[in-house]
């Protein structure tokens, strides 16, 4: 593909408390569909997004049992992007921050997300045809 | 106990949580006997208007299947007795209609809110 492109994005926010993860994985499946590299560097809270151990529940506020409210799990809306990427002959490598890892107990996550640290974001970033950065407000 | 909830900020993990979770979880302590009251203020104003919607989302093949659908949750606290107020300014700010909201609301003056907090125990600012 000779305009395919390479982009990373840095997210810092935790699953569940804002609009701007959903916001972030948006962009993200755009460029999976048009089959473009992607990095992702998770930062701070966002290494909970691939989280394994992420679980539907029921709601019942909602009247729902687990399997009606069939709840959004981030963990899979990674999964479905990884999947994505690479059946339109791109490639997602997340690489979860393994000192915010660590210091949150986060560590068991889903296929396909490595452990790393700020030096493959900066490498990352430096081989990157443009770098979104999607910090916590 | 009276509380008075200030719902000001919007949209926050409505995507995720399928709700928004200071409505969730008022209509949740509500349920266990809580006495709560809301005033919506700043953009969760509009969280009342009855026409806003959600268009479809995914993530690969990953479809979400259950929108947000906020007015009605904010109607459902009316339904179950919680007062629901709005300030009046937020919405000229914004342009927002009061024919646009759901029934069953409140509007009040800005100028009013800091009396009317004296009326409750405790106000949460969420």
């Amino acid at each position: 593909m000779a305009d395919k492109k390479t982009l990373t994005f840095l997210l810092m926010d935790a699953p569940f408390e804002n609009a701007r993860t959903t916001t972030a994985l948006r962009l993200i499946d755009i460029a999976a569909r048009r089959g473009y590299d992607i990095n992702v560097f998770a930062y701070e809270g966002a290494v909970y997004l691939p989280l394994a151990a992420q679980a539907k529940h029921a709601n019942a506020v909602h009247g729902t049992d687990a399997a009606e409210e069939d709840h959004p799990l981030p963990r899979e809306w990674v999964e479905a992007v990884m999947q994505e990427a690479a059946r339109n002959g791109g490639k997602l490598d997340w690489v979860n921050c393994g000192l915010c890892v660590d210091e949150r107990g986060a560590t068991e996550s889903v296929a396909g997300v490595r452990r790393g640290s700020p030096a493959d974001f900066w490498k990352m970033a430096s081989t990157s045809d443009n770098v979104l950065v999607i910090p916590t407000r | 106990m009276k509380v008075l909830n200030i719902i000001e900020i919007a949209y926050r993990a409505t995507l995720e949580e399928q709700d928004d979770p200071v409505v969730w979880i008022i209509h949740a302590m509500k349920g266990a006997g809580a006495d709560h009251s809301v005033l919506l203020s700043g953009n969760a104003v509009n969280y009342a208007v009855t026409a806003q919607g959600v268009p479809p989302l995914m993530f690969g093949d990953r479809a979400q299947k259950h929108a947000p659908r906020l007015a009605e949750q904010v109607a459902g606290l009316v339904a179950k007795g919680v007062d629901v107020m709005v300030v009046r300014e937020c919405l000229t700010e914004r342009g927002i209609r009061e024919e646009e909201l759901i029934g069953g609301l409140t509007m009040v003056k800005q100028a009013a809110v800091p009396k009317m907090m004296g009326g409750f125990d405790q106000v949460w600012h969420w």
